[in-house]
């Protein structure tokens, strides 16, 4: 066992970090969630305080329930996300396999290709990819978000997975192949439980984006039946006027799923299997 | 008939030639152990006859057919693999059964078969574990029951013992060497300890830079050794090797004499310094410097002998090699 691990005086240290860094990054959460409970006028006198029986209020969870469909909306950023992340971890999963197992020629810069959108930001190509939709008549659909997040992405789940799915034994696949095992089976029974851990790492990188992308959204599918979460949630923000309560009642319940989807992943994270299958 | 025959196989991966015209017979039920330093190809070439890999040329033939294009799961043949390489999400009776499910074998004789191979390697008190919950040795028995239950006409082993500590390899060593005489099967072992070559071969391939460099049963090997690399490779500790010069004969002509030849006589003709004695209790190990050049001499039993100590060596010249200088043996 490490010393220093042992010592009292680092464990509390290194709680004691922790602790704050967590205050610190569930401040701005906690503080929107209690003044979601709150009166327009507690809101701006004591931004601070937890609603009382005096300031208590559901007023701002009334608008946002009665203004617009705030369930389509909230059905279409489960619908893009959940697709583009099934998306993104399929394909990005597929590819690093055929990187990383098959010598071919041009895999290295296969490879770099494939890694290259990674340093490229995809809101450069906005003009292009608008147009692009226009012809091919994807405006306002959920589609173009989907294929516009998987294709944004995928880069980084390849590199990723790639080098995590170099590290799974080849002994372990030949053995599959031994056995007679088909590829697929290769990849999807053995090698993926194997990289799991880097698939959540994955999928928690690109959910969080997904979700609260604004712009994609107000630009590819800006139509009533199309709008996400983060757009549906932009009629509360007006140029003079901007009903608090609305925006904080709907940022409060925009981040219930991604919290769920976290845990479902994060759990993944943490969990291995891979102990005793080699060695 | 022959188990497998390989006819002037070559594999290269790109410019690199991995294997150079390789050409090897194994006869039914015989143990054949490819040994090498590391590198020399023997895993390659043992991937090859499992059609893990693709021959550049040559054929690859199995029980007398062409297996140059049949994939590994076709050719009859099971593999263990030197970390074992269980499949994690599967517990022992999977594990051994995949094969034979994917094989589209009845249950009635998956389990037979399993019941059978779990009770040959004394697995049956583990059967319901997964291998996360198995110790080194009991990983490598299932993956010695996984190619059992397939029933192959050749088994072939890639350094399975090379995970396991001392005293666990000398076991298992024993169990693959019962297994042969119980299964009657061939099998052909890959490994760099030459111990485990001399024990367990019928007939031993050594390789060297993806050449076969000499095939013979171990005592035809370590007996009349074809060159200095094979005579040099078999035996623990290893043959010495010095200049003729240093018995009066040509420099250009390598002496080699194995240290169990070598004893220690006040009238030998050569004089060395002992640099280090090993004492093994049933055998006294002494290296010594011998004009620059380092030898071994191995004497049975336990002797007296100080670091430092100038010593007189003898040696028996009826059991000594000699090598021209490109290494090929001379009469």
């Amino acid at each position: 066992m490490n010393k220093a691990r042992q010592n009292p005086l680092n464990t509390a240290a290194m709680h004691g970090a922790l602790i704050l860094y967590t205050l610190i990054a569930l401040f701005p959460v906690f503080v929107i969630i209690i003044n979601s409970f709150k009166t327009r006028r507690a809101i701006f006198r004591e931004p601070l305080a937890l609603p009382d029986s005096e300031s208590f209020s559901l007023i701002g969870y009334q608008t946002v329930m009665k203004q617009g469909d705030f369930f389509l909306y909230f059905q279409n950023s489960m619908i893009v996300t959940v697709v583009s992340l099934t998306f993104i971890l399929l394909f990005g999963a597929m590819a690093a396999f055929a990187l990383s197992e098959y010598r071919f020629k041009g895999n290295l810069l296969m490879g770099l290709y494939l890694a290259l959108g990674i340093m490229i930001p995809i809101r450069i190509g906005t003009v292009a990819i608008l147009e692009m939709m226009v012809a091919t008549g994807l405006v306002n659909t959920l589609w173009a978000l989907i294929l516009v997040y998987t294709a944004q992405g995928l880069p980084l789940a390849v590199f990723i997975l790639s080098e995590f799915m170099r590290q799974v034994s080849d002994d372990l696949k030949d053995a599959g192949r031994v056995d007679g095992l088909s590829e697929y089976t290769i990849f999807f029974r053995l090698v993926l439980p194997l990289v799991r851990p880097a698939m959540a790492t994955v999928a928690v990188f690109n959910m969080i984006p997904i979700w609260n992308d604004l712009w994609f959204p107000l630009i590819l599918a800006p139509a009533e039946e199309t709008k996400t979460l983060t757009l549906g949630s932009q009629v509360f923000i007006g140029q003079f006027v901007t009903d608090w309560n609305a925006v904080l009642s709907a940022l409060s319940m925009a981040i219930l799923p991604v919290l769920v989807l976290y845990v479902i992943f994060s759990r993944q994270l943490i969990r291995g299997i891979t102990s005793g299958a080699v060695k | 008939m022959t188990a497998l025959t390989l006819t002037n196989v070559n594999k290269s991966f790109g410019n690199v030639e991995v294997l150079k015209d390789i050409n090897i017979e194994v006869e039914d039920g015989e143990f054949v152990v490819f040994v090498g330093p590391s590198g020399c190809g023997k895993s390659t070439l043992l991937r090859v006859i499992a059609g893990l890999e693709d021959v550049t040329s040559g054929e690859v033939r199995i029980g007398g057919e062409l297996m140059n294009l049949t994939p590994p799961s076709k050719r009859g043949i099971a593999m263990v693999f030197q970390s074992y390489a269980l499949y994690p999400h599967l517990n022992v009776r999977k594990n051994m059964s995949l094969a034979l499910k994917q094989e589209g074998q009845t249950k009635q004789v998956i389990d037979e078969r399993v019941a059978k191979a779990s009770k040959m390697l004394n697995l049956e008190p583990y059967i319901d574990r997964y291998p996360s919950e198995l110790s080194g040795g009991q990983r490598q028995r299932v993956a010695i029951g996984r190619a059992i239950v397939r029933e192959p006409k050749l088994f072939l082993f890639d350094e399975p013992l090379s995970n396991l500590d001392a005293a666990l390899r000398m076991n298992t060593r024993l169990e693959i060497a019962n297994l042969h005489q119980q299964l009657d099967a061939s099998m052909i072992y890959v490994t760099h300890d030459q111990t485990e070559a001399m024990t367990l071969a019928d007939k031993i391939v050594v390789l060297r830079d993806g050449r076969v460099e000499q095939v013979g049963s171990p005592m035809e090997l370590y007996n009349n050794p074809a060159n200095q690399f094979v005579a040099g490779f078999l035996g623990a500790p290893s043959m010495n090797f010095f200049p003729a010069s240093v018995v009066g004969d040509s420099a250009d002509i390598t002496m080699g004499v194995r240290p169990e030849d070598l004893f220690l006589a006040d009238d030998g003709p050569l004089a060395a310094k002992v640099t280090h004695v090993e004492h093994l209790g049933g055998d006294t190990n002494v290296i010594a410097m011998m004009q620059g050049h380092q030898v071994t001499a191995r004497l049975f039993g336990q002797h007296h002998v100080d670091t430092g100590q100038e010593i007189q060596i003898g040696y028996t010249p009826d059991r000594s090699y000699r090598f021209d200088t490109h290494g090929a043996r001379l009469a």
